[in-house]
C-alpha cells in the first residue's frame, strides 16, 4: 500500500432524511491507486454513501475533501470536474444518443470551443468537435466499443451497457472512480470479464477504485481492502480475508449465531 | 476534410434555401400570390419558428414547457411599442422582442426550472398567463382593446428569420452545448453527474427558445394591423405545443414539418368554420393513433438520405 496522502479523506459523515438516519459516523480514507470494495446488506446505505461523496445529497455531518480540497456543497457536476466519476446502480445511459455521443458528453467539461463559436460555426468549433470525435474513438476502441460508435446506447446489449457506463465515467478523466454494483445482472463469465476489465483500468488510467459489489467472489478476488456498512455504520475494515472472518460481518449478513 | 464535406452540405442547403427565397419573392412581386396566400405563408413561417423555438426547450432539452404564448406575446408586444410608441425601425424592433423575450425566459426560467415535469408545465402555463393578463390591464398598450400596429412583417424578413432560426438551432444542437442538452433530456442525473451544469443549460435553451420566440412575436404582431392579449392565450401555447410533439419530440424537421402542415390546414379549413375544430382534431386524433412517436419520430428529414448510403460515419447528430 502506498504511504502517501490519502485521495480521498471521508471524515465522520453523516446524512440524516428526517428522522432517519441514512448514513452516519463514516470514516473512509482512499490512497491513490487502491481498489476498494464497499459491500453491506441490503439498505445498508452504501449507494446513499456515493450520492455524499458525488454530490447528490449533500452532507448533514462530518467533511469529504478530495486531495485536500473540501467537496461540501459542490453541486455534482463540479464534483465530477474535481475528479470523482461513477456509474449508478441501475444503468443510467443517454439512451437516445449513440454511443459515441455518450463518451462525448462526459468531455463536456473539457470542450473548449464556446457556444457563441459553435451557433456560427467558427473553425473553433469544427477544430473542437473533431478533437472530440477522435479521443472518444480512441477511447471506445480500449473499451472494445468502437464498432458499436453509431449504435444508439439503448440498443446495446446489457454488459455493453454496463461497459458503456464505466467507460463514460472514465471519459472525464476522474482521479477516484467509483462504481456501483458493476456485476449486476451479469452471469458468471461477464462477471469474470469485468473483473478483468476493473484490473486493466486502474493500470492503464491510474486510478483509484471503490466499488459496490454483491458478488463476493468479484469483491474477494479484486479488492485490496475492503469497507463493510451495515445500518449506515461502518462495522469493519480490512483486507479480504479478515472481513471475511469478522464476527460483526457475519452477524450482519448472516444474523447473529444462536449460542446453546 | 470532415469539415469539409460538412460545409458542402451546407452551402447546397443555403443555396436551396436562396432559390426558394427567389421563387416566393418573384411570385409576390409579380402578383402570382394574392394576399390570401401571402398571409398564410407569412404564418407559416412565423409558426416553423414559434415550431423550431419550443422543439430547443422540449425536444432537446426535455423541460416540458407549455407557456411558449407568453414569449410570444413578450415579443409581440415589445417590438409594436418600439415600431409604434418609440418609431424604431424594424430590425430594431424585432431585435428589441427578442431580447425582452429572451430576458422573460431568464428570469421565469431561473427559478422554475428547478421543477421537473409536471410542475414545470405548470409554472410556465402560469406565466403565460400572467403575461397575458399583465398585457391586458396596461393601458399604454391598449388593454383589452388591443394596439394598433402597422404592416411591416414582409416575405424577406419571415424568411429572414426563419432561416436564422433554424441555423441557430440546428448548429447549437450537433455541437457538445447541444449535446449538454440531448443529455439533459435523457437523464438528468448521470448528467449532472458526467460534469453537466444543468441548471446552466436548461435556461440557456429556455433562452434561446424564448429569443426566437420572441422574434417570431415582432413578425406575428406586425402582420395583422393589430395584436390583442387574447391572441395568446394559453391555447396558442397548445398549438405550438402540437407542432412540436406532432413532428416528433426530439426532431426539428418533424416540427418544422408539422407547423406547416397544421398551418395549412388550419387556413383552408376556415372556409368551414362549423366543421373546422372537428377536423382539425380528427387530424390530431388520427396522427396520434397510427403514428404515436410523431411525424418523424427522432428523426430528421436529411437523415432519410443518409441511410441509402448505408452507415454514414459523419458524427454530425442526424441533420445534414
Amino acid at each position: 500500500m502506498t504511504t502517501n496522502k490519502p485521495l480521498l479523506k471521508v471524515d465522520a459523515v453523516g446524512i440524516q432524511f428526517g428522522g432517519l438516519k441514512a448514513v452516519s459516523n463514516v470514516n473512509v480514507e482512499l490512497y491513490p491507486g487502491e481498489l476498494i470494495g464497499l459491500i453491506g446488506p441490503n439498505g445498508a446505505g452504501k449507494t446513499t454513501f456515493f450520492n455524499l461523496l458525488t454530490g447528490v445529497y449533500v452532507p448533514t455531518e462530518g467533511s469529504i475533501s478530495l486531495e485536500g480540497q473540501n467537496l461540501r456543497k459542490l453541486p455534482p457536476y463540479k464534483i465530477n470536474q474535481k475528479g470523482i466519476s461513477r456509474t449508478f446502480q441501475n444503468i443510467r445511459l443517454f439512451g437516445d444518443l449513440s454511443v459515441i455521443d455518450n463518451v462525448k458528453v462526459a468531455y463536456h467539461s473539457l470542450a473548449k470551443h464556446s457556444m457563441i463559436s459553435s451557433i456560427l460555426r467558427f473553425p473553433t468549433h469544427f477544430k473542437g468537435e473533431q478533437e472530440m470525435d477522435e479521443r472518444a474513438l480512441e477511447f471506445l476502441k480500449i473499451f472494445n466499443l468502437d464498432h458499436y460508435q453509431h449504435e444508439l446506447a439503448k440498443n446495446l446489449p446489457y454488459g455493453q451497457q454496463r461497459r458503456l457506463e464505466i467507460a463514460r465515467a472514465l471519459a472525464a478523466n476522474p482521479k477516484l472512480l467509483l462504481l456501483d454494483e458493476p456485476a449486476a445482472g451479469m452471469n458468471p463469465q461477464e462477471t469474470h470479464e469485468l473483473m478483468n476489465l476493473i484490473a486493466f483500468i486502474r493500470e492503464k488510467f491510474n486510478l483509484t477504485v471503490l466499488l459496490i459489489e454483491h458478488d463476493m467472489s468479484l469483491v474477494m478476488g479484486v479488492c485490496e481492502r475492503i469497507y463493510v456498512l451495515d445500518h449506515g455504520q461502518l462495522i469493519a475494515e480490512g483486507k479480504p480475508e479478515e472481513i471475511r472472518n469478522n464476527p460483526k460481518v457475519i452477524e450482519a449478513y448472516l444474523g447473529e449465531e444462536v449460542v446453546s | 476534410m470532415t469539415i469539409l464535406k460538412r460545409a458542402k452540405g451546407f452551402w447546397l442547403s443555403i443555396l436551396l434555401s436562396c432559390i426558394f427565397f427567389t421563387i416566393i419573392q418573384t411570385m409576390i412581386s409579380g402578383g402570382l400570390l394574392n394576399p390570401f396566400y401571402q398571409n398564410t405563408i407569412m404564418l407559416i413561417g412565423i409558426n416553423i419558428i414559434l415550431a423550431a423555438s419550443l422543439h430547443l426547450i422540449i425536444g432537446i432539452t426535455g423541460q416540458f414547457s407549455i407557456g411558449h404564448a407568453g414569449f410570444l406575446a413578450v415579443g409581440a408586444y415589445a417590438s409594436a411599442i418600439m415600431t409604434m410608441k418609440l418609431e424604431m425601425p424594424f430590425f430594431v424592433s424585432l431585435l428589441v422582442g427578442g431580447l425582452m423575450a429572451a430576458l422573460a425566459g431568464l428570469i421565469i426560467g431561473i427559478p422554475s426550472l428547478r421543477l421537473k415535469g409536471d410542475y414545470l408545465a405548470i409554472a410556465t402555463l402560469g406565466f403565460g398567463e400572467i403575461v397575458r393578463i399583465v398585457l391586458l390591464n396596461i393601458d399604454y398598450v391598449g388593454g383589452a382593446s388591443g394596439m394598433q400596429v402597422s404592416h411591416l412583417t414582409t416575405w424577406p424578413w419571415v424568411f429572414a428569420s426563419v432561416l436564422l432560426t433554424i441555423l441557430v438551432i440546428r448548429n447549437f444542437t450537433s455541437s457538445t452545448h447541444g449535446r449538454a442538452c440531448i443529455s439533459i433530456r435523457e437523464d438528468e442525473t448521470a448528467a449532472d453527474s458526467m460534469g453537466i451544469n444543468t441548471t446552466y443549460y436548461k435556461v440557456v435553451a429556455f433562452a434561446i427558445g424564448a429569443f426566437l420566440a420572441g422574434i417570431a412575436g415582432g413578425l406575428y404582431a406586425h402582420n395583422f394591423y393589430i395584436i390583442l392579449p387574447s391572441n395568446f392565450g394559453f391555447l396558442k401555447s397548445f398549438d405550438i405545443l402540437i407542432f412540436v410533439v406532432l413532428g416528433g419530440l426530439g426532431s426539428l424537421s418533424g416540427a418544422v414539418l408539422a407547423a406547416i402542415l397544421l398551418t395549412v390546414v388550419t387556413t383552408f379549413l376556415q372556409d368551414y368554420p362549423e366543421t373546422r375544430m372537428i377536423i382539425y382534431s380528427l387530424v390530431l386524433i388520427i396522427m396520434m393513433i397510427y403514428r404515436p412517436q410523431g411525424l418523424l419520430g427522432t428523426k430528421e428529414f436529411t437523415s432519410f438520405f443518409k441511410r441509402k448510403g448505408g452507415h454514414k460515419h459523419d458524427n454530425e447528430q442526424t441533420i445534414a
